[in-house]
């Protein structure tokens, strides 16, 4: 691996997003506007069994949708790349496909880490309590979760070939995932047929960690979280780098 | 050692042979051509010798490195300058060579001074740090070219250098490249379909269709083997127009509405035609040479027939760009 080339491809990300001020900003705004209606609507209803008040129950799984929607679109923005004949340039240098994925993939789960940071940092308005630790172990949380989710991103770039797909990549992949998540509502009591999904879905353990650093609640141990999402970043990583080898 | 050098270079895809057994060597040095209509295997050719496209079978040397053996010590030995735009246009001009320079592993110091070197030999230095996007057609390309250049590559592969550019762009390309082959010790390979753009920058072209090499050599020698000069004049009496069938400079003639003469060779006998009418005592009331030009070579060994055109989606993506002015 090719350090320099690495870094480069990591910087370029990071620069060519954040240069687009109205990309953080609407992120961040989409997120705040999901505590307060949402988080505002449902928690004058009320839940049943939820052990705290639902805007603080919301916001982690926030933090989590926050992450999903920009590591995936990090991850898919490779094929603006090729469309825009970009990353021809980069494969036809003498960096290595694995220097040029690991770049990518740090660049957007830094892009993801940054943003959800920002949210968290909001946290206090909406009765979270921060911590210095709780803070730097939620920074290691959003690291692991952006991994898998960057490299699905890569992965389906190499599936698509325009971005005309991109409205099915939102409702078949994107939504489900963020709802089937435990982002919104507790997950012990599912109708059967979403269990199996919600156990499959890697995000769910990254909201159940969040959770339970922020707020003090979960389903699962936060070892068996760190488990299973670390699994999921090695699986994820390894087709994404195939699926990074087999484009020519 | 050849800048360049293939032996029996083939090329299939499914049954299609798009590259067959080609065997060509390029001196270091030297400016050379591929010509040849779309689909007769340029970009097939030079894909594979900057390592993109695999061969099916024989070999490729660049810089005595073999493209399937060591496509990474070749990709660090050329620059590229491809047919569709490449550059990040939500980076500035600048942050485009820098970052070739971080990927080629060029050193540090060394990097800032060869890009600023490349930005005032392309004349972008004032734009550098302004974002790609704002750039022209012309500009951009201008970009690649200097960005093809930093790490100081000893072949360079220009693919369509000046497609969809204006007059004045293409000119001020031809000019960069001139340069080059001046100021710089490297090779050029460079494709086109562009005669005039052939027969001004290239020391040799090689004539591809369907997959073989047609044609090899100078383009001034090209032209001689294939090329006739005509000479069309109008004469008073019509009908006198055999008398010149005498003359031992002229090869043919065609009398229709106004002469055709072929000559053997138009510049210096066309003195020699006045004299011969003057002795004759016709009267010439016109005269009109026209030299063969690289393009009555193409259409020699390529044909006139019109190919089928391939509407495939880089094509789409190639129209919409230019629609966009991208």
């Amino acid at each position: 691996m090719n350090m320099r080339a690495v870094k480069t491809i990591w910087v370029r990300e990071l620069r060519v997003h954040l240069r687009d001020r109205a990309n953080v900003i609407s992120s961040v705004a989409r997120s705040v506007l999901w505590l307060l209606v949402f988080g505002g609507g449902f928690g004058a209803a009320r839940f049943s069994g939820l052990e705290v008040g639902y805007q603080e129950f919301l916001f982690p799984g926030i933090i989590a949708m926050s992450l999903l929607f920009t590591s995936i679109r990090s991850g898919i923005s490779v094929i603006w790349d090729r469309e825009f004949g970009f990353m021809k340039e980069i494969l036809v240098s003498p960096a290595s496909r694995f220097s040029i994925m690991a770049g990518k993939m740090l660049g957007g789960s830094t892009i993801a880490v940054v943003e959800g940071l920002i949210i968290l940092l909001l946290g206090p308005l909406f009765g979270i309590k921060l911590s210095a630790f709780g803070v730097l172990a939620c920074l290691f949380f959003m690291f692991l979760i952006s991994f898998s989710l960057v490299s699905i991103g890569l992965i389906v770039s190499s599936i698509m070939k325009t971005f005309e797909g991109f409205q099915s990549i939102m409702t078949f992949l994107i939504m489900p995932m963020f709802f089937m998540s435990g982002a919104l509502f507790p997950i012990d009591k599912l109708p059967s047929w979403m269990t199996p999904i919600v156990s499959l879905n890697p995000l769910t353990y990254g909201v159940d960690a969040l959770r339970q650093i922020l707020v003090g609640v979960g389903k699962y141990g936060i070892l068996f979280d760190i488990f299973v999402l670390s699994l999921a970043a090695v699986v994820t990583m390894a087709g994404g780098v195939r699926a990074f080898r087999n484009r020519e | 050692m050849f800048a360049i050098e293939t032996k029996d270079l083939t090329r299939r895809f499914g049954d299609v042979v798009a590259v067959e057994k080609l065997s060509i060597q390029v001196e270091s040095g030297e400016v050379f051509g591929l010509l040849g209509p779309n689909g007769a295997g340029k970009s097939t050719t030079l894909n594979m010798l900057c390592t993109i496209l695999k061969p099916t079978s024989g070999s490729a040397l660049v810089n005595g490195l073999d493209v399937d053996r060591e496509p990474n010590r070749v990709r660090e030995s050329i620059g590229i300058v491809f047919q569709d735009p490449s550059v990040d246009n939500r980076l500035t001009g600048r942050e485009n060579l820098e970052m070739h320079a971080e990927l080629y592993g060029v050193e540090k110091q060394l990097a800032l001074s060869r890009i600023e070197e490349l930005l005032r030999l392309v004349e972008l230095d004032f734009r550098a740090d302004d974002l790609v996007k704002t750039y022209s057609g012309g500009m951009r390309r201008r970009l690649e070219i200097a960005r093809g250049l930093i790490h100081h590559p000893k072949v360079l592969f220009l693919d369509e250098p000046t497609i969809g550019l204006d007059p004045q762009t293409r000119a001020k390309i031809w000019d960069y490249i001139k340069r080059l082959t001046v100021e710089e010790e490297i090779t050029i390979i460079l494709t086109t379909h562009y005669m005039d753009e052939a027969e001004l920058l290239c020391d040799r072209v090689g004539i591809i269709d369907h997959g073989k090499i047609v044609a090899l050599g100078k383009p001034s020698d090209l032209i001689r083997d294939v090329g006739e000069d005509l000479a069309t004049l109008r004469i008073e009496d019509n009908s006198r127009a055999s008398e010149f069938d005498g003359a031992p400079f002229v090869r043919r003639v065609y009398t229709g509405e106004s002469v055709s003469l072929v000559l053997n060779d138009g510049g210096s006998t066309l003195p020699k035609l006045f004299e011969y009418a003057a002795s004759k005592g016709i009267k010439i009331l016109s005269i009109e040479l026209r030299r063969p030009t690289l393009n009555d070579v193409f259409l020699h060994y390529v044909g006139r027939e019109l190919r089928a055109e391939h509407g495939d989606g880089k094509d789409r993506m190639r129209l919409m760009r230019r629609r966009r002015g991208l």
